[in-house]
């Protein structure tokens, strides 16, 4: 029988079923048509990234942060990458023997490794920052649950020589003390990133886009002079032995470009090692410390004088009998002098005479001086810490305060500080803004404090101070002409004078034609404690070496030599 | 009309090895110049430690212990220093 002729055929079906198929196949067709719509028009965003993920990777570029170089562009501070060790403690199951390879790798006790392997955080680092090829080892080994990342870390091969000069950078490769922090804008680098198309064995095949272009740090040429700044160093640091002293330092100014040549300070520390850092090895005293300068203030006020008129290089000053009552209060001199001109009042240090000084000035113009001097305002050099000393309105100044401020007392002032003030002198009365980075091309004249004529006749009356009949003939050089002045000021310990010192000098040369200012200051020094015989004979070594290690020429023939050690010195008073 | 045909397609399956082959090419190339980039990097990281360690050596408080000790080097005292003076 033909399937045509089949009675089966010409049986009529309920046309519902008919209907109930269709509308289950454009039901079908609608789900479809809805998941459709669904994974392209809502879900699109989602699914592209998924599938971008299958094959593209975002990798991040590491930035290298810039070294430090000094002025001849010596190494100063370089990062190097290294890696850390990390764990995840749950996974990290080792077997006995593991864990002592692993710690003899890291050098580290098994007890201690076990500790950290133990502990219940997700996330430890075993240890951080060890030289790439031990990393490499410890991969080797293979161990569940250990990884490693890389890091970088900063070195410093001048160690504690220049430590607190350039300070030094956290775990994360960020400035954190000195130079690396006030300049850490041009010295950080900022990591990029890229996306690119790796295949199946991980290799990269295609880049895709650059999302961000990493930007390596750049490179910073200090003032510094890595020669002079470790003569410095090494004069501070036996006067520091020699005299156990609490503390020091010193500071090497170029007075032709106001470059910080070298900074220096005791006690110091080791930057690449900062496990047992203390305190007080960190403080950059030159900046951060004030103290009462002393004597080394006087030849400012006797540079005031010049310009008021009212004095002259040799106008008399009555200095007998050695003491003077202003007020309530009476202030001495180390020896009597009697008569002296205003140039013997700086050679001989006399409080007396300097305070019969200040008293004819106006002390709206002294403060003025010693504010365009740079004194109560911080040096703005972006150190951590720096201060500006004090100085106190002139509206409050008794009739005292301002003669004992004319020698040093009742004023405070950081090292840095003086040693800037004393361009003055140095230069034709002018002060330049001061400079830890090369300066090239030689600056304009600076700020006019003085004119051009006292600051010649103060410095002929800091070159008196250096010679025979001068408070520091300890501090002469041979062959150059040096001009300087000593300190020596009693320490304030909660308000009141105490029986401690700070011995100080600061003094440039050659004097007919200055190059270089050097500042040094010495904290409690014991045996001696006079600036001229403390701070006096370190400030010509740095001095000397340095002039020569620049070929400065001499200025002064050397039979000229006129240090002798029997010369009687005079003392200063304080 | 079947020629041209025939002549385009061989074209287009030309076209279309090329492309395949200078895909191929650009990644091979690509991947050299990855590993060139990764070699230049690892330069500049041996050049730091190079400087690094060129200025441990010639630190100055080491040139100086060895020009005392080893060699018996002294600074020269001022009669020992002659200077120059330039003429013009």
């Amino acid at each position: 029988m033909k399937f045509s002729q089949s009675p089966l055929l010409s049986q009529r079906l309920p046309v519902w079923r008919a209907r109930l198929l269709l509308l289950g196949l454009l039901g079908g067709f609608a789900l479809l048509a809805a998941w459709s719509v669904y994974l392209q028009g809502f879900n699109s965003v989602f699914l592209q990234e998924k599938g971008a993920s299958r094959y593209s990777r975002v990798i991040e570029l590491s930035a290298t942060r810039g070294r430090i170089m000094d002025r001849h562009g010596d190494v100063l501070a370089v990062s190097t990458p290294v890696k850390s060790v990390w764990a995840i403690p749950e996974d990290a199951k080792l077997s006995p023997a593991q864990a002592r390879a692993l710690a003899s790798l890291l050098e580290m006790d098994v007890r201690e490794l076990n500790r950290k392997l133990g502990s219940s955080s997700d996330f430890v680092f075993v240890k951080r920052q060890i030289p790439p090829d031990v990393a490499d080892k410890v991969a080797a080994l293979n161990l569940p649950g250990i990884h490693d990342q890389r890091e970088y870390r900063r070195y410093y091969p001048s160690a504690e020589v220049t430590a607190h000069m350039l300070g030094f950078t956290g775990a994360e490769d960020v400035g954190q003390e000195g130079v690396e922090l006030a300049l850490e804008a041009t010295l950080a680098g900022k990591p990029g990133s890229r996306r690119v198309i790796k295949d199946r064995r991980g290799q990269v095949v295609e880049d895709v886009e650059s999302i961000r272009a990493p930007q390596d740090g750049r490179d910073v040429l200090l003032a510094l002079d890595a020669k002079i700044q470790y003569l410095a160093y090494a004069n501070l640091r036996q006067a520091i032995s020699e005299y156990h002293a609490k503390a020091g330092g010193i500071v090497v100014l170029d007075a032709k470009t106001g470059e910080v040549l070298a900074l220096v300070n005791a006690p110091t520390y080791n930057p690449n090692n900062r496990v047992k850092l203390a305190g007080a090895q960190l403080r950059n005293r030159a900046l951060t410390d004030t103290f009462e300068p002393g004597s080394t203030l006087k030849p400012f006020t006797a540079a005031l004088a010049l310009e008021t008129g009212k004095f002259r290089f040799d106008t008399p000053i009555q200095t007998a009998p050695g003491y003077l009552t202003i007020g309530r209060s009476t202030i001495h001199d180390a020896h009597m002098h009697g008569m002296l001109t205003v140039a013997q009042v700086i050679q001989k240090s006399s409080n007396i005479g300097m305070a019969k000084i200040a008293l004819t000035l106006p002390p709206a113009e002294m403060w003025n001086t010693f504010d365009s001097l740079g004194f109560g305002a911080p040096l703005k050099l972006g150190f951590p810490g720096e201060v500006g000393g004090r100085l106190r309105p002139f509206k409050k100044w008794q009739p005292i305060e301002q003669a004992t401020m004319a020698y040093g007392h009742g004023i405070s002032v950081t090292l840095m500080q003086l040693a800037h003030a004393y361009m003055v002198f140095a230069r034709e009365g002018d002060l330049l803004p001061l400079s830890l980075t090369r300066i090239d091309a030689p600056p304009a004249a600076g700020k006019s404090v003085f004119t051009a004529q006292t600051a010649h006749e103060v410095r002929t009356m800091l070159e008196m101070a250096v010679l025979p009949g001068g408070t520091a003939p300890k501090a002469q050089i041979p062959g150059y002409r040096v001009a300087g002045k000593t300190g020596t000021a009693y320490k304030i310990e909660s308000g009141i004078y105490v029986n401690k010192y700070v011995a100080s000098f600061v003094g440039f040369a050659p004097a007919s034609d200055p190059r270089l200012i050097v500042a040094v200051m010495i904290d409690e020094p014991m045996g001696a404690h006079y600036g001229g015989d403390v701070a006096g004979p370190i400030f010509a070594n740095v001095m000397s070496a340095s002039l020569r290690s620049l070929g400065v020429a001499p200025d002064a023939p050397t039979s000229a030599l006129q240090a002798s050690v029997s010369t009687p010195v005079v003392r200063e008073s304080m | 009309m079947a020629r041209i045909n025939v002549i385009l397609l061989v074209l287009a399956v030309a076209c279309a090895l090329a492309t395949v082959a200078a895909n191929h090419t650009a990644r091979k190339l690509f991947a050299e110049l990855e590993r060139e980039q990764g070699r230049m990097r690892s330069f500049e990281v041996e050049w730091g430690q190079l400087q690094l360690e060129q200025s441990t050596w010639a630190g100055p408080a080491r040139i100086e212990k060895i020009a005392r000790e080893k060699l018996h080097m002294r600074p020269p005292g001022p009669a020992q220093i002659i200077s120059i003076e330039t003429t013009r």
